[in-house]
């Protein structure tokens, strides 16, 4: 650009046609540049150097009397012994159970569910599109009052469930951990008394025991609420890339003998691994960041049982006003959240490397 | 839970014909589906829209209900009687009609921002040649992929820092681009022949002439889709609001629901209030939804092309 520029100041009033493209291309991008720069760069980097302090919000972070603390914001996360480690491991549990529930479940529903309404030539198919995407498109906020009402004592869960002779939990009071219950069901342990071996010590300030609750009952429900209103987008996705299937692709297969299972093992699954690629991504970067039903629904309780570690940053940063750890732990969360995308780009990438159709048996017997 | 696809239910011995190989014979419907199959994948169907529709049924209906009638049958779908006293104590009870107004002025000026913004910067990373526009191209997919609830913090920070927290310039500008919108524009101004705007252009119509008057009206369904995902997403938007603003007036509706819920302005439980706000929350993306809604499908799945 110097060279233009200063061609075109020589030649001060006939501007080459390309410095004026360039002109209007800077300008053009301008307000996008200034804002996301403003409202993104700068605030990243400020958050690093807060990060780093122990600012309690008064006044500006970035004058002398701010006390510099260096990386132990971070470090108290993970190898002091005390409660903001505590509550940070908690939230890291939590929230672990959450995902491992949701990004699965969601992902085999929507493909479920895109696979009936591609292969149904039913009347209402669009209907159908409509109904399981709605949820998505609306407000967190919304339907998370919905789910605050169907899973109240005396709610809809509960009538329904008492309709079938069950008599259903006080949901967000009930911060007994699934897995804990599960164990005790099969008779494993007893979730009153555990064993001493799981309750004496375990990493990071949790014990064993700790460790293995799985989900709590108040959890479940935002668990299924975020199943509810995400599944609807993923399905869009999977129909789109079920669309793009070459009929005759479907056609040939049948014609050389494919059972339905067959045909969606060996033609439909590796013409879907794209975007089941892509849905498995993008579920495991959402669910890392649950706030919004968090907040609504239980604010952390019933005992930190649906604490997460997104709500945990805005938790301590603006109502206890430690900015410095709630900062660091917005970091963590956001290197959780990369490394967790690369190693599992690098998992799918390993495997798409096989040739993506490869001829199945039963197109060989001939 | 969902296996929809399962392979048993094409099997039926009752049937005259078996699912035997060569399926492609079978019958004249395409893919030659048995109809028990048919009937099981509708079963599914059916099934799961109750699952996705019903608690809208119960908000609707619960909304409209007395507390007493809530609380005895969330589960009906018929208020008995039907009382609109929620939606009495919404709007007189609470500061429904400030937080309705907040959110529509919000929504309107960051969708109208938002489109013409992103159109301008994804029109120049499309067709514009400049020196740094491949970085930015860039920049702009690695801002895409920051997760946004990393910049709760940040934001309140640069907010506090100068001095625009609590106000609506905290609301609207921070939001008033986004990234993800300027992709969607660039991907579909590439999708234009350049051969329009090289006719415009020997006309001697300069830049900002050609993108308004030739290549935008050419760009209708991508301005119609970005229009859409902007005032869904911004209508719905609630973190952004817990960093940018503190004070009740500043608040929009999906704030000001949270903190009725939230208990801070004690309505216990008052069911079909808080039902109502919700549903008042909800009806203006549903009614976009439903005359729009094949612009929202492809913005879900423009939404997907960024991975």
């Amino acid at each position: 650009m110097p060279d233009t520029t200063t061609r075109a100041v020589r030649r001060r009033f006939r501007p080459t046609a390309a410095t004026r493209e360039a002109v209007a291309g800077w300008l053009f991008v301008a307000p996008v540049v200034t804002i996301l720069g403003l409202f993104l760069l700068v605030p990243i980097l400020m958050a690093l150097w807060v990060s780093l302090t122990d600012w309690n919000g008064q006044g500006s972070p970035f004058l002398a009397g701010v006390p510099y603390v260096g990386l132990r914001n971070y470090t108290r996360l993970f190898t002091e012994d005390n409660l903001a480690r505590q509550d940070f491991m908690t939230s890291i549990r939590n929230n672990f159970y959450y995902v491992v529930i949701v990004v699965p479940v969601q992902t085999v529903l929507a493909l479920g569910l895109a696979l009936i309404v591609n292969g149904t030539r039913l009347r209402g198919r669009t209907f159908f599109r409509t109904a399981f995407f709605f949820p998505s498109v609306t407000s967190s906020v919304a339907m998370s009052v919905v789910f605050l009402f169907i899973f109240a004592n005396s709610g809809a869960a509960n009538h329904l469930l008492a309709l079938l002779g069950v008599d259903g939990p006080q949901w967000f009071a009930d911060p007994r951990g699934v897995l804990h219950l599960l164990l005790g069901r099969i008779g494993l342990v007893d979730p009153e008394a555990p064993p001493a071996a799981l309750t004496g010590g375990g990493p990071f300030g949790l014990s064993w025991w700790e460790w293995l609750s799985g989900p709590s009952v108040a959890m479940a429900t935002i668990i299924m609420l975020v199943i509810w209103t995400t599944s609807g987008t993923f399905m869009l996705m999977f129909l789109a890339a079920l669309q793009d299937i070459p009929v005759a692709l479907e056609e040939a297969s049948m014609i050389d003998g494919a059972g339905r299972w067959q045909r969606l093992r060996h033609v439909t699954l590796p013409v879907l691994r794209p975007t089941l690629f892509l849905v498995l991504t993008l579920g495991l970067i959402a669910t890392w960041q649950v706030f919004d039903q968090v907040y609504v629904m239980s604010q952390g309780n019933p005992a930190k049982t649906t604490l997460t570690p997104a709500y945990l940053s805005y938790q301590t940063a603006f109502r206890d006003f430690e900015y410095g750890t709630g900062t660091a732990i917005s970091f963590v969360l956001f290197l959780i959240i990369v490394i967790l995308a690369l190693v599992q780009r690098r998992v799918m990438h390993g495997r798409a490397d096989r040739p993506r159709l490869r001829r199945p048996a039963w197109t060989r017997r001939s | 839970m969902a296996r929809p696809t399962d392979p048993n239910a094409a099997s039926p011995a009752s049937l005259p014909r078996g699912p035997a190989p060569g399926a492609g014979s079978r019958g004249s419907t395409p893919g030659g589906r048995s109809l028990t199959s048919t009937f099981a994948g509708y079963a599914v169907l059916v099934f799961f829209s109750l699952l996705f529709l019903y608690p809208f049924v119960i908000q609707i209906a619960n909304s409209l209900k007395t507390e007493p009638d809530a609380t005895a049958n969330p589960l009906s779908p018929l208020p008995d009687p039907i009382s609109f006293g929620g939606y009495e104590r919404v709007f007189l009870g609470t500061d429904m009609p400030l937080w309705l107004g907040n959110s529509l002025l919000v929504t309107v000026i960051v969708t109208v921002g938002r489109v013409f913004l992103d159109s301008l910067a994804g029109y120049a990373l499309a067709r514009l040649r400049f020196r740094g526009r491949r970085a930015l191209f860039s920049a702009v997919i690695a801002v895409m992929a920051v997760p946004g609830v990393v910049l709760f913090i940040p934001k309140f920070l640069v907010l506090n820092q100068f001095g625009l927290y609590d106000s609506y310039t905290a609301l609207i500008l921070p939001v008033l681009v986004d990234a993800t919108g300027v992709f969607i524009m660039k991907q579909f101004f590439e999708s234009i022949p350049v051969s329009v705007e090289e006719a415009a252009r020997i006309d001697g119509a300069g830049v900002f002439r050609i993108f308004w008057s030739v290549v935008l009206p050419m760009a209708r369904p991508a301005l119609i889709t970005l229009t859409i995902i902007s005032f869904q997403g911004t209508w719905n938007e609630f973190p952004h609001t817990l960093v940018a603003v503190q004070s009740p007036d500043l608040f929009t509706l999906p704030r000001g629901l949270a903190d009725l819920v939230t208990g801070s302005l004690g309505m216990g439980t008052r069911y079909p209030l808080k039902l109502g706000a919700a549903v008042l929350a909800t009806i203006p993306v549903a009614i976009i939804f439903v005359i729009f809604q094949r612009y929202f499908i492809r913005g879900a799945n423009e939404g997907a092309e960024k991975g």
